[in-house]
């Protein structure tokens, strides 16, 4: 049974493939059935395969299959292979189970899109690629799913490609994570370099045997590392690309920018965790990212007008989460809140997809108002996706992010700082989402809704809103692919002002938004305060700050340049020789005179040459 | 003699096409596609009987001037064997897409094409270095010819730079050439142009030096690294269709071949310590010519750049001289020849029915030809190293190799992955998407989607299963790091 992994990434490539032979010129009606089809296959079998490796003894739940042999030079060599424990399980079921969903979603929102088969496409595609990015055995094939879920995710950011803006975006988010991705492929010359094997589980010993914990080789490893993750994942630095990445159809910012794609860095770190237990240094570095990019992205969200860039904030705060929990060495812990993460995150998108279905792609939440009475449905779900999100008492998000603020408290020295910054963002998620569901969801109706969707839309958002209040009950254990969190869990008061921080973020937004927006304008009025929602409006500048840095040198340097240089001497030459002609020409005039009279000058001159050298 | 047929087939079948053309227009296309399953014939024939591992898989020596010890020596192993099997995939490919685009006196085209590549494959057989140079010549003059008359508008600069800078370079080859034979004769008062003879030259390390400088300039203005790329471009741009094709899936091999074939081998010493130079130039050439391929309007001459960008990965991969670095330089050859020549195959394409190059003014035609754009953004993502697809497979063995022989050059030679999607999804930017620009672009038929097809599937393959296609070099690459082990300390 089993064997039958290798068929969980392969369904949706075969759905791919015939979705781009077929050359569009298959019925509409097969479209979603082939491509949601592909997929929900893949989730059937990857949940039986769940229960066969669940039931085997924790010891021994690893399978490993081998395809064929990819490459091999010299004394480098890796399969095509495929590696299966609880973590790799964990993602495939994330990855299947709210793929799945979404495509069915999918098959309602996309219903009258003329590229729906396109559409279809690059989604079976991007599965694919991340469940190749999960089930790798070796870096080189994880770095495979790596680069083939950003290409599926610039061909779908830019799926509506007439507008040229919607291609900048996607590009703008191919190149960033590209950057990210170069440091991780370096990261992959030096432990091949060092360990002689690019095999995770291998290399992950060997690491451990060949190298003290502290040592350079480990740090420079682990730093590079890094760099892919959180290219990948939208965290400091690299996070710029995620908020324009919401020019894509909503679906796609569920499934790839929210619940899947943008957690591989997570995953990648999770996976390698040997690796950056060997290097404390990186593993503090992680969690201070995380824990600057889950305060800088929570007030960014705070000051965002269009739905989808305050759930895309909100998803680059989230991530900084697991970032913290990846970084206080709470492992299991970042992948539960990965897992939950997705659940709930999923559902917001695919609830502001429903929205902005029915408001004819409106997407300003100052123009909505009002769709608690016209769209209950979304409503409710949409609500049990803020409970989550904000970590509200006995909702998944809830265990999953207390679990990580507690680990926090208890890591070392700069423990109960981390854990101020990550309640300090938990007070903010919870006045955002306040913010987003008074506005969006509350008072006038500033935007007429019709109600514009089927049972395949609904039916994903109340699977998910089930999911996002229950699924914290549902936690895979994970050990011993991932070692278990130290259980000095602090209790106490700070448990207590855990819990408490969400409801006083609620409270604040309930006070500030309850009768509408007069009171956050009044808050704009006072001194400065226009300054700082501008810069937190803007993702505090960092947009800017890189158009200045990199873009623009490099257009400027290229448009300089643009006749290369390096041609100058060459056409030098080619002016020389060119004089050289024009100047001898005249010579050439027929006249035999002027011929004796140059034969007779030359010979003089040789003579004389010749007498009185 | 099955070596022998391989050169002689595409020179009798251009002889041919040269009556043929004046009968029917179509006669010699038939006739070079006749002659090109007549080398795949003999190409199976020489795969069905050979094991990957050994080294030389065929030969044939026979004397020629025996005077000066000029042989016909012509030989096989898995490179040459890889090399050709792309030269005559990429003729098949080279002779369908000019179906259509050639009119003009088709038979003097067709003799030029398989010409070209009779020379090209001669230069991949041959192990006398006098026979060597003239092979080198023969594929110069014919395609000299193909860009100078059926070029486009500026067709005779064109040529001439090309023919100039290859003359120049080769002129180079030929001294070096005789100074190492005579260098050889002085100790063994033998006089041999032989490869294997020539191996076991004995030079002092100063003449080794300044011969190898010779082949490595002669090569590398052929490949092209900067600074001796500027011909390039402009012969991309004027060449024609198929031209193009081979012009940069084939002939640039011919020199990293060089340098794989002579320059390591026979200075193992002198070109080691010139390795650093030599990678440093590869690493300036993959940035380098990736800038300016981003700063390009004219769509051939973008794609020219990048093949100078992706041509200093070989160049960086031959002379990091280990066994990853080897073999990635080999698969980079394979697999660019692949995508570039798809690439100009669309450039071709898109003039010939839009009749411009500049992409200012295409745009919005994903909307129109999509199978065009599908297959543009195929390779373009190739083009960019994308896993799973051969070029990746080639950038990532070469990066990885010389990585341990020098960690700074690599990690800025691996800034050229993230310039590679700037310049690569910019052009899909600006000629497929955004708002249509035109009414009615006929879309590729059935031949192009065909010969699209398979360059696809050779791409796809390449990246999936490469060891199918390393397998047949592992034998010399390991003997070249071996070379370079012993003798260049």
């Amino acid at each position: 049974m089993l064997k039958l992994l290798c068929l969980v990434p392969f369904l949706p490539l075969t759905g791919f493939l015939i979705l781009t032979c077929s050359e569009g010129r298959l019925p509409r009606a097969y479209v979603p059935w082939i491509g949601a089809g592909s997929v929900g296959l893949s989730a059937a079998l990857a949940t039986s395969l769940a229960f066969e490796l669940m039931t085997l003894e924790p010891d021994t739940r690893v399978f490993r299959q081998t395809l064929w042999h990819w490459m091999a030079a010299g004394d480098f060599g890796v399969d095509f292979a495929f590696y299966l424990d609880a973590l790799s399980l964990n993602m495939l079921l994330v990855v299947t189970g709210i793929g799945f969903l979404i495509h069915v979603y999918s098959a309602g929102y996309m219903a009258d899109d003329p590229g729906m088969a396109r559409f279809f496409a690059y989604m079976n595609l991007f599965v694919f690629a991340m469940l190749i990015l999960v089930l790798a055995d070796n870096l080189p094939l994880l770095y495979l799913g790596w680069e083939g879920v950003g290409l599926c995710s610039y061909l779908l950011i830019g799926f509506w490609y007439e507008k040229p803006e919607n291609g900048y975006a996607a590009r703008k988010a191919f190149v960033v994570t590209r950057v990210g991705d170069t440091a991780m492929a370096l990261g992959l010359f030096l432990l091949f370099s060092q360990l002689g094997t690019l095999d995770i589980q291998e290399a992950m010993s060997r690491a451990g045997a060949q190298w003290p914990a502290g040592s350079t080789l480990a740090t420079a490893a682990a730093l590079l590392l890094l760099g892919g993750a959180v290219g990948k994942s939208a965290q400091l630095p690299l996070q710029v690309w995620l908020p324009d990445a919401m020019a894509g159809p909503t679906p796609i910012s569920a499934l790839i920018h929210a619940a899947t794609m943008v957690t591989a860095g997570v995953y990648l770190i999770a996976r390698t965790h040997a690796l950056f237990t060997l290097a404390p240094e990186v593993q503090t570095l992680v969690a201070v990212i995380g824990a600057i990019t889950l305060l800088i992205s929570g007030f960014s969200a705070l000051t965002q007008t269009d739905i989808k860039r305050v759930l895309a904030y909100s998803t680059i705060s989230q991530i900084g989460y697991m970032f913290l929990a990846l970084g206080v060495g709470a492992w299991s812990a970042a992948i539960f809140h990965l897992t939950t993460h997705a659940f709930f995150k999923a559902l917001l998108f695919l609830g502001a997809g429903a929205v902005i279905l029915s408001l004819h792609h409106e997407q300003d939440i100052f123009r909505m108002g009002g769709l608690r009475r016209s769209l209950p449905l979304v409503f409710w779900t949409f609500l049990a996706g803020l409970a989550a999100l904000v970590g509200l008492p006995f909702t998944s998000g809830y265990y999953s992010k207390h679990e990580i603020l507690l680990t926090a408290y208890g890591a070392g020295s700069a423990g109960s700082w981390l854990w101020a910054a990550g309640t300090a963002g938990a007070v903010l998620t919870g006045l955002y989402s306040t913010r987003l569901l008074l506005i969006a969801f509350f008072g006038p109706e500033r935007t007429p809704a019709h109600r514009h969707y089927g049972s395949n839309i609904a039916a994903p958002l109340v699977v998910l809103a089930i999911l996002s209040l229950a699924g914290g009950l549902a936690k895979l254990p994970l050990f011993p692919a991932l070692p278990e969190t130290g259980t000095d869990q602090a209790g106490g008061s700070p448990s207590l002002l855990t819990t408490a921080a969400p409801f006083l973020g609620v409270a604040i937004g309930y006070l500030v938004y309850r009768t509408g927006t007069a009171s956050a304008e009044a808050l704009l009025k006072l001194p400065g305060s226009e300054a700082l929602r501008r810069l937190w409006f803007s993702g505090w500048g960092m947009d800017w700050l890189y158009d200045r840095l990199f873009v623009l040198p490099f257009v400027v340097l290229a448009r300089l340049n643009e006749a290369d240089a390096i041609d100058q001497p060459y056409r030098g030459i080619v002016a020389l020789t060119r004089l050289g002609h024009r100047l001898l020409v005249p010579t050439q005039t027929g006249q035999l005179r002027r011929y004796a009279a140059g034969m007779l000058f030359g010979a003089v001159l040789i003579l004389a040459v010749g007498v009185w050298a | 003699m099955i070596l022998l047929w391989l050169i002689l087939v595409p020179l009798i079948g251009g002889l041919l096409s040269l009556p043929a053309g004046r009968r029917r227009d179509n006669a010699p296309r038939w006739l070079a596609l006749a002659a090109l399953a007549g080398e795949t014939a003999l190409l199976l024939a020489v795969f069905a009987d050979t094991v990957p591992e050994s080294t030389w898989l065929a030969q044939i020596d026979w004397a020629w001037i025996p005077r000066f010890g000029i042989r016909i020596h012509l030989a096989l192993d898995g490179l040459s064997l890889l090399l050709i099997a792309l030269t005559v995939f990429l003729g098949f490919v080279a002779v369908l897409c000019s179906w259509t685009e050639i009119r003009e006196r088709p038979g003097f085209f067709h003799f030029n094409l398989l010409w070209t590549l009779a020379g090209v494959i001669g230069v991949f057989l041959a192990l006398d270095l006098f026979l060597f140079f003239f092979f080198w010549e023969v594929m110069l003059i014919p395609m000299y010819l193909l860009i100078g008359i059926w070029g486009h508008e500026n067709r005779a600069y064109a040529a001439m730079k090309f023919f100039i800078f290859t003359q120049v370079s080769g002129l180079l080859m030929l001294i070096a050439i005789l100074a190492l034979v005579f260098l050889h004769y002085q100790t063994t008062r033998t006089l041999s142009f032989d490869y294997f003879e020539l191996l076991e030259a004995d030079l002092y390390p100063g003449a080794a030096r300044w011969i190898m400088l010779g082949f490595f300039v002669a090569f590398t203005v052929k490949l092209p690294a900067v600074p001796f790329h500027t011909w390039l471009p402009d012969a991309h741009t004027q060449a024609p269709t198929g031209g193009s094709v081979l012009l940069a899936g084939v002939l640039l091999k011919t020199g990293a071949y060089g340098l794989l074939r002579f320059v390591i081998p026979l200075f193992p010493g002198a070109a080691q310590d010139f390795a650093p130079f030599a990678m440093t130039l590869g690493a300036v050439s993959i940035l380098y010519a990736a800038k300016l391929a981003f700063a390009q309007t004219d769509l051939k001459r973008l794609i020219a750049y990048t093949s100078v960008s992706h041509m200093g990965f070989v160049l960086l991969g031959a002379f990091a001289g280990n066994a990853q670095a080897l073999q990635g330089a080999v698969m980079t050859m394979l697999a660019h020849g692949v995508s570039a020549a798809a690439l100009f195959m669309v450039a071709g394409a898109l003039q010939e029915r839009l009749h411009t190059r500049d992409m200012d003014a295409m745009g919005g035609l994903w909307t129109l030809t999509p199978r065009i754009g599908a297959i543009t953004l195929f390779f373009s993502v190739a083009a960019l190293g994308m896993p799973g697809l051969g070029n990746f497979v080639g950038e990532f063995l070469v990066l990885l190799g010389s990585f341990r022989v020098d960690t700074v050059l690599t990690a800025f030679a691996a800034l050229g992955l993230i310039l590679a999607p700037v310049y690569a999804l910019y052009v899909m930017q600006r000629a497929f998407h955004g708002p249509a620009s035109r009414h009615e672009v006929r879309d590729f038929g059935l031949r192009e989607m065909g010969v699209m097809l398979c360059l696809v599937t050779a791409t796809a393959w390449m990246g999936l299963h490469p060891q199918s296609m390393l397998a047949y070099t592992d034998a010399m690459m390991n003997g070249l790091t071996r070379t370079l082990a012993q003798r260049g300390t």
